[in-house]
């Protein structure tokens, strides 16, 4: 099974772009600020200017849209709801009727602001996803936590445990893909059925795929004492975080822009 | 015949962007009762081929024939093949699930529609084939036993579904001497005792030579060979050599003293074989 | 002084259940030494010891009775433990599950990051360590593309970056193809030869364990000989008993030698039977 997988983890693709050189903490608090500013903005000035700046910087990371779209894809069904539903329940005025169902103005704006602040939260993530590799990411968290180190956030154990996971997946998935093929040839089937007989089905994929990822956790811990692994303390870091000048002036640049979305009145 | 491969070829990933072939233009027949083996370096598509023999994998081209049916012409005709022939994957005992043995070997053949009486019946048949004692086991957990004892639960896991064809990848893969000898002879009574056909995937040539009547050689999803191992070692062992595969220590050693020219015959599957060749060069001197 | 480096057993036992009435022993009484340089294999049957003989030379194991030294350090002293693990590297027989970070470069990294070396002497030991075991071009590569015999290279690799003396190597190609046999027992080779690395090698096939210059011979947690691959084969019925396997061509010369052939039942390649044979032929 050596050929079939190549697996991206998320949806990271490599580019050489400004923002993929940004540091990952950068990134991620870019994020946070976002969520922020989109649920604290009121007024439609405000939406265009944060979505000028989320769409300036995928143009800047030289990210094909068809990427983009594909993180919107999944969620466009419930936007569409959630417009749907606050453009009907909501009271205000009417101004149009349709059978029982009231369309007021507030209603349609109200929904509207919803489904562009969930529109810009995917892009947000999504952005941050396909600039950034996972293990800089981990990196990045890590570092986060590492100043919260002082309420006693175990840093270096969450960040060690997602790098393992990281590596993992691939593995685990190969695995199940043949834990899968082998019971099926022992006549198991995986399509049959209603929902709970579906997953009493698949127990024989699951048990098997626990009693592995177990195992493998104990060796992986043997061989990782034998490596001199004794937890966070004392630990040096081979891959190194470096804020740059470009680092600050995005940061700067992005509290600018929101704080003026922020700002507006109108 | 049993299973016909007919201009079977197989691509992972087909049009997209980590598209692999794995195998190309495989044209191949095997009979009922052939005990075949299957060898090749890891990446030449061993195991696709096998997936491709049960139908776990249907070819991106090319059909797959079992008694003269095509097998993914209709799903049922599938279901119905999973019967006829058992699949033992590399390290097989990791697909155990059950709390205990009689459950684990039951597996199979309940999801196969076979009724309790039978299953019991299924059950013990298969212990004792591949030598363990059904009451002393049958109410153990299969996780509780050694390696060699599970790679045989997990062999009996499948006979108990009762295929006529057995395919197994790398059965003696990680065991033990003692208990790959073991294994060994349950494959043999399979074989000789039971009938079955038998297709086999190993890295040694030894087990190949020996227990083997027919060996495939796939390089780079191709095959290359197809032939008796006393005919490929006869006529076409620079060939094997030159792909990389090494050779059985009694074989090499018997080729190697022909290339200097001593008159011997390098169509040597066995130590007794080997033996007996020498010993008649000796006494010629 | 060359005493001091090596590595030393003083009449260790081990006892798997203590508490129980029923003392399981794995080990009985073993005392040896391995010097530094020493290009040992250790053969046994399953449940011979060979796995816990191995997890007490790095500390994973302590004994229940005696004591067992690395360079005068003692196992059982915690405070030392550490020093213990960077001279004395351990590769299991799992490819997959030593691996521990997303790249080849992380892995070997990881060692060095447990025991504090600073980020410009990482660097410079990661790529020595990737040079001699030959992976530079696969430094990015996640492990789950690597073949078995790179994965092992990439755990070999990282021993050597923490600068380890003694390389242990539990049945580290049980698990792999022909190839990736022949890929980890030649670079242990070398860096026995070119590196000087002790290489304690544990394993149950006898075509491997003959290539070495010692092999220790484990029965039912007691040692049985200690001895040249030469003179442990040519007690092949010894090994029969053990229930070791034998090489195809040490059984070819066995049946020669039954049936008058003046050669040692105890050649161990293909080489050596073509040059005994071309004196008869």
């Amino acid at each position: 099974m050596k050929f079939a997988r190549n697996i991206t983890i998320g949806q990271y693709v490599y580019k050489d772009s400004v923002i993929h050189r940004l540091d990952p903490r950068v990134k991620i608090f870019t994020v946070l600020l976002i969520i922020i500013a989109v649920f604290l903005v009121k007024t439609w000035s405000g939406f265009s200017i944060i979505g000028s700046y989320l769409f300036t910087n995928i143009y800047l990371a030289k990210v094909h849209p068809k990427f983009v779209l594909k993180g919107i894809k999944p969620l466009i069904i419930i936007i569409m709801f959630t417009l749907l539903i606050h453009t009907f329940t909501t009271q205000g005025e009417v101004i149009y009727n349709i059978w029982t169902f009231n369309i007021t103005r507030e209603g349609i704006q109200k929904g509207l602001f919803i489904a562009v602040r969930l529109f810009y939260l995917i892009l947000s993530t999504s952005w941050l996803t396909l600039t950034t590799s996972p293990i800089a990411l981990t990196d990045g968290i890590e570092s986060i936590l590492s100043f919260l180190k002082i309420i006693k956030i175990p840093a270096h154990e969450i960040a060690m445990m997602m790098t393992i996971a990281l590596r993992f997946i691939p593995t685990l998935l190969e695995e199940t893909e043949k834990i899968i093929k082998a019971q099926i040839a022992r006549g198991a089937d995986l399509e049959s059925g209603n929902f709970i007989k579906r997953i009493y089905n698949f127990l024989p994929i699951l048990i098997p795929l626990f009693i592995t990822a177990f195992h493998r956790a104990d060796e992986l811990a043997i061989a990782m004492e034998a490596r001199c692994y004794h937890g966070g303390e004392g630990r040096t870091h081979y891959r190194q975080l470096l804020i740059t000048i470009s680092d600050f002036i995005f940061f700067i640049i992005t509290l600018l822009v929101l704080l003026i979305a922020y700002c507006l009145v109108f | 015949m049993l299973i016909h491969l007919k201009n079977v070829s197989y691509t992972y990933n087909l049009n997209m962007p980590f598209e692999t072939v794995a195998l190309t233009s495989i044209n191949l027949k095997i009979d009922k009762g052939e005990f075949v083996g299957i060898i090749g370096h890891t990446g030449c598509g061993k195991t696709t081929l096998l997936q491709i023999l049960n139908g776990l994998l249907e070819p991106t081209s090319g059909q797959v024939f079992f008694d003269s049916i095509d097998i993914h012409k209709n799903k049922h005709k599938l279901r119905e093949l999973r019967k006829k022939i058992g699949l033992a994957f590399q390290y097989p005992e990791n697909q155990f699930f059950e709390e205990n043995i009689f459950k684990e070997i039951a597996f199979g053949p309940k999801n196969m529609g076979i009724s309790e009486q039978e299953l019991e019946k299924r059950v013990k048949q298969s212990l004792e084939i591949v030598g363990l004692d059904y009451y002393s086991y049958k109410d153990r957990s299969p996780f509780s036993l050694s390696g060699g004892e599970m790679r045989r639960l997990a062999i009996a896991s499948i006979l108990a579904i009762d295929p006529e064809i057995i395919i197994l990848d790398e059965p003696t893969a990680s065991l033990d001497p003692q208990s790959c000898n073991k294994l060994l002879s349950v494959i043999i009574n399979l074989y000789q005792k039971y009938n079955k056909t038998i297709i086999m995937v190993s890295h040694n040539m030894e087990i190949i030579a020996e227990l083997t009547k027919r060996i495939i050689v796939l390089e780079k999803g191709k095959i290359i060979m197809d032939d008796t191992p006393r005919n490929i070692f006869r006529f076409s062992i620079e060939k094997l050599e030159n792909i990389g595969l090494s050779l059985p220590q009694v074989t090499y050693t018997l080729y190697k003293l022909k290339k200097m020219g001593k008159p011997v015959s390098s169509a040597i599957l066995t130590v007794a074989e080997a033996k007996d060749e020498i010993l008649k060069l000796v006494r010629k001197r | 002084m060359k005493g001091n480096f090596l590595i030393k057993f003083d009449q260790v036992s081990h006892f798997y259940d203590l508490e129980t009435e029923h003392k399981v022993p794995s080990l009985l009484d073993i005392s040896l030494e391995i010097n530094k340089g020493d290009f040992v294999a250790i053969i046994g049957a399953n449940g011979s010891g060979k796995s816990t003989l191995a997890k007490h030379m790095n500390g994973l194991l302590l004994p229940s009775e005696g004591n067992v030294f690395v360079e005068n350090l003692n196992t059982k002293d915690w405070g030392k433990i550490w020093d213990i693990r960077k001279k004395v590297g351990m590769v299991f027989q799992n490819p997959d599950n030593q691996l521990v970070a997303t790249t080849v470069e992380d892995d070997i990294a990881f060692g060095l990051e447990n025991i504090g070396i600073k980020l410009e002497e990482m660097k410079r030991r990661i790529d020595w360590a990737i040079n001699i075991v030959g992976l530079s071009e696969l430094r990015n590569s996640e492990p789950h593309l690597l073949s078995g015999g790179q994965k092992q290279k990439v755990v070999i690799a990282g021993a050597l970056a923490m600068h380890t003396s003694y390389l242990v190597l539990d049945e580290p190609t049980s698990m792999l193809d022909p190839r990736g046999r022949k890929e980890v027992l030649e670079i242990i080779k070398r860096l026995n030869r070119e590196e000087n690395i002790t290489i304690i090698y544990i394993t149950q096939f006898m075509s491997e364990a003959a290539q070495f210059k010692k092999i220790i011979v484990l029965d039912k947690g007691k040692i049985i000989s200690i001895d040249t691959p030469k003179n442990v084969f040519s007690k092949a019925d010894l090994l029969i008993n053990l229930n070791l396997e034998i090489p195809q061509i040490t059984k070819l010369a066995r049946e020669l030698a039954k049936y008058g052939l003046d050669i040692p039942t105890n050649i161990l390649n293909e080489e050596e039977m073509i040059r005994y044979l071309c004196l008869y032929i």
